[in-house]
């Protein structure tokens, strides 16, 4: 098994709740990890997009969703993915280019998307998704569907046209959606304090009228709370909300990044941040789980991905002969 | 003449430094071109050279950046902007088409733009169907803009001081995968500048004239040389300039082998080698073809990821040997 039963609610609600988010943020970077070595050994190709040190703000989100609430997501994607409680076995075979991954080997990393789980897609252009998500928001409106969509896109791409436009639209139309900023402090190379002329990003939300807030991106409680509020505000047909949630990738920005725009200082300062060691604090303190507790559900997470990996080696690599009937839908099929 | 090899980044580099020297208007924008050297690493250490003024780090907005180097040409600027990937023109594309191409003529004559924009293009590093494409089609059906692809180190160094002299804007796409490799032939020290518009005959054979563009180029001579051992020979022709195009040379190397093929990595269907084959069709060498024309391009499909199914996406060296010995010896 793969794939884990959603759990939705607080992640400090019980023990089954904080085991499930401690167990999907420890699946998310020990998926990373094994997504860094399988690069590393040359079996994998293309690029990735590592989000190591992020994992708190997409299961947060998550954990406040239902399973046919909707997102969309970016190159930075796997934690989305598996959040929304993707499989793992069929993800890693797409990045190994295999018939049975999720896009059948033709999108790879960027591309992955879960129509189950309602993930609609990662998204290798800046800023794509974040139109995609109030038109599925619009969708939702129209049909009366009650459920609603986050955005997830990084602080760099808040300053693409595209992010404008989709604001205003969901701000004027009262949309169900919610802007999820993961300002991880850089855009590949250029830090928010030399691409933006204001300190918090969520403040971006005043010119169009929607309510931004500013959070610890790396604290899943505090994700978990802010989406909350946002995803009632939004059932509750009153509208848009943007979420900042302040957090920041470890690894370099992508497979070539030598990490010269930024100090290692700055890096081990913000390893210290950890959210899943701070995670792992708090329930400690709480009395919601125990330090053997906390093992197995990582010892589990380990063992998880490796299933997953060694299944995904067993796939069919993808035919090359079929490519031409996939680009379009049949008609009427 | 110096025998310096160098892989493209560096010829590029080198042009734009050339540039940079010689005239105080010409400044580079782009995203993460300053500390971090560009997302291929060709602006390198310009920044430490020229500094953060001139070697201008932009935020992730490439409308804003091309609008603001457009606007900056107007006022007496030669702005060089970077595209990370020329997937990412289609977010600039109302400055590039509508007001970049256009303005000069639109105004009347009394305005141009002056504007270099390099992207890189293509496929082949498994960065799938949004970061893999040829649009080169794109912008040769724009009237105003010209559009160059280098196919080796010395002709993009070449290209690039041309195309920055150029009071017109210039679409300039680099294929990612020619960046790292050494050239085929020495890039010389110093500026040299290579025409835009001419086009250049690389090699001469009696059999076949072979048209093609950057990174089929190097496969067509790679090929070539394979086919020189049966006895097979190409001419190769690459046109270096889609906008303007010189097609002389291909007429006058049709008189000699009577069969025509062009080999493009874009997808066929719409594709900018239809000019060439349409311009045949309809030109002085029609009447020396013996052969139909062949054509090589890349499926009607977006660039899939796997390994496997990116190279069975655009035409390989094998496909050329093959379709240049069809065409050979089915038309004698
Ligand atoms: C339209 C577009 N421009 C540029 C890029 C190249 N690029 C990919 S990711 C990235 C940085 C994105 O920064 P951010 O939105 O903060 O996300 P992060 O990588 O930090 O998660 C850039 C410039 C792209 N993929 N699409
Ligand atoms: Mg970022």
């Amino acid at each position: 098994m793969t794939t884990a039963e959603l759990v939705t609610g607080h992640p400090l609600e019980s023990p089954e709740n904080a085991r499930y988010a401690l167990l999907t943020m420890s699946r998310i970077r020990k998926l990373e990890e094994a997504v860094e070595d399988l690069f590393g050994r040359g079996m994998m190709h293309g690029t990735m997009h590592l989000s190591i040190g992020q994992e708190a703000s997409p299961t947060g989100v998550c954990m406040a969703l239902n399973i046919s609430d909707q997102i969309t997501s970016t190159h930075r994607g796997h934690g989305h993915c598996v959040a929304k409680g993707a499989d793992l076995t069929r993800m890693v075979a797409e990045l190994l280019g295999k018939e049975n991954g999720y896009c059948g080997g033709r999108g790879g990393s960027m591309h992955i998307a879960d129509v189950e789980t309602g993930n609609l897609g990662a998204n290798g252009i800046v800023g794509g998704g974040i139109p995609i998500a109030v038109g599925a928001a619009l969708a939702s409106q129209l049909m009366n569907k009650g459920t609603v969509v986050v955005s997830f896109f990084g602080d760099g791409a808040m300053n693409e046209g595209a992010f404008h436009e989709a604001a205003n639209l969901a701000a004027i139309w009262k949309l169900p959606v919610i802007f999820v900023c993961e300002n991880n402090k850089y855009g590949m190379s250029s830090s928010t304090e030399l691409a933006f002329a204001i300190d918090n990003l969520s403040e971006r939300g005043l010119g169009y009228g929607i309510p931004g807030f500013t959070f610890d991106g790396n604290d899943v409680a505090a994700v978990y709370e802010a989406t909350e509020t946002a995803v009632k505000r939004a059932r509750a047909g009153e509208g848009p909300t943007i979420l900042e949630f302040v957090t920041y990738r470890w690894k370099g920005h992508s497979r070539s990044d030598k990490n010269l725009y930024r100090t290692k200082e700055e890096i081990d300062e913000w390893k210290k941040k950890d959210p899943i060691l701070f995670f792992e604090h708090v329930v400690r303190d709480k009395g919601l789980l125990n330090d053997e507790e906390i093992a197995e559900i990582h010892a589990l997470a380990t063992s998880q991905v490796i299933a997953a990996v060694n299944e995904a080696m067993k796939g069919k690599p993808a035919d090359p002969a079929n490519l031409l009937d996939a680009v379009f839908k049949k008609v009427n099929s | 003449m110096s025998d310096r090899m160098l892989t493209m980044s560096e010829a590029l580099r080198e042009a734009m430094s050339i540039a940079l020297e010689e005239r105080p208007e010409v400044f580079i924008l782009g995203e993460d071109i300053g500390i971090y050297g560009g997302a291929f690493g060709v602006t390198g250490d310009l920044y430490h050279r020229f500094g953060k003024e001139r070697i201008r780090d932009t935020p992730i907005s490439e409308l804003g950046i091309v609008g603001a180097a457009v606007g900056a040409t107007l006022s007496g600027m030669r702005p060089i902007v970077e595209i990370q990937f020329s997937d990412f023109t289609a977010q600039a594309m109302d400055q590039i088409v509508n007001q970049a191409a256009k303005i000069h003529f639109m105004v009347g004559g009394g305005l141009h733009v002056p504007l270099v924009l390099r992207a890189a293009g293509g496929s082949g590093t498994g960065a799938a169907a949004q970061h893999s494409q040829s649009l080169e089609g794109w912008f040769a059906n724009v009237p105003g803009l010209k559009v160059v692809i280098p196919s080796s180190p010395y002709e993009a160094k070449g290209l690039l001081l041309s195309s920055i002299d150029d009071p017109n804007p210039v679409i300039f796409i680099e294929h990612k995968l020619l960046y790292k490799i050494p050239g085929r032939e020495p890039v010389p020290e110093g500026a040299y500048r290579i025409p835009l518009g001419v086009s250049r005959v690389l090699r001469e054979g009696k059999d076949l004239t072979v048209v093609a563009t950057g990174i089929m180029v190097s496969r067509v001579l790679s090929a070539a040389d394979e086919l020189d051992k049966d006895g097979v020979t190409l001419t190769v022709i690459d046109p270096r300039t889609i906008s303007p195009l010189d097609m002389d040379p291909v007429y006058a190397s049709l008189e000699k082998t009577g069969r025509l093929m062009v080999v493009q990595e874009a997808p066929e269907h719409g594709g900018f080698l239809n000019e060439v084959i349409a311009k045949v069709a309809t030109g002085p060498a029609l009447g020396h073809l013996i052969a139909p024309v062949a054509r090589l391009a890349g499926m009607n499909i977006p660039i899939p990821y796997a390994p496997q199914l990116e190279k069975a996406a655009v035409p390989q060296i094998p496909d050329i040997v093959k379709a240049a010995r069809e065409v050979v010896a089915n038309w004698r």
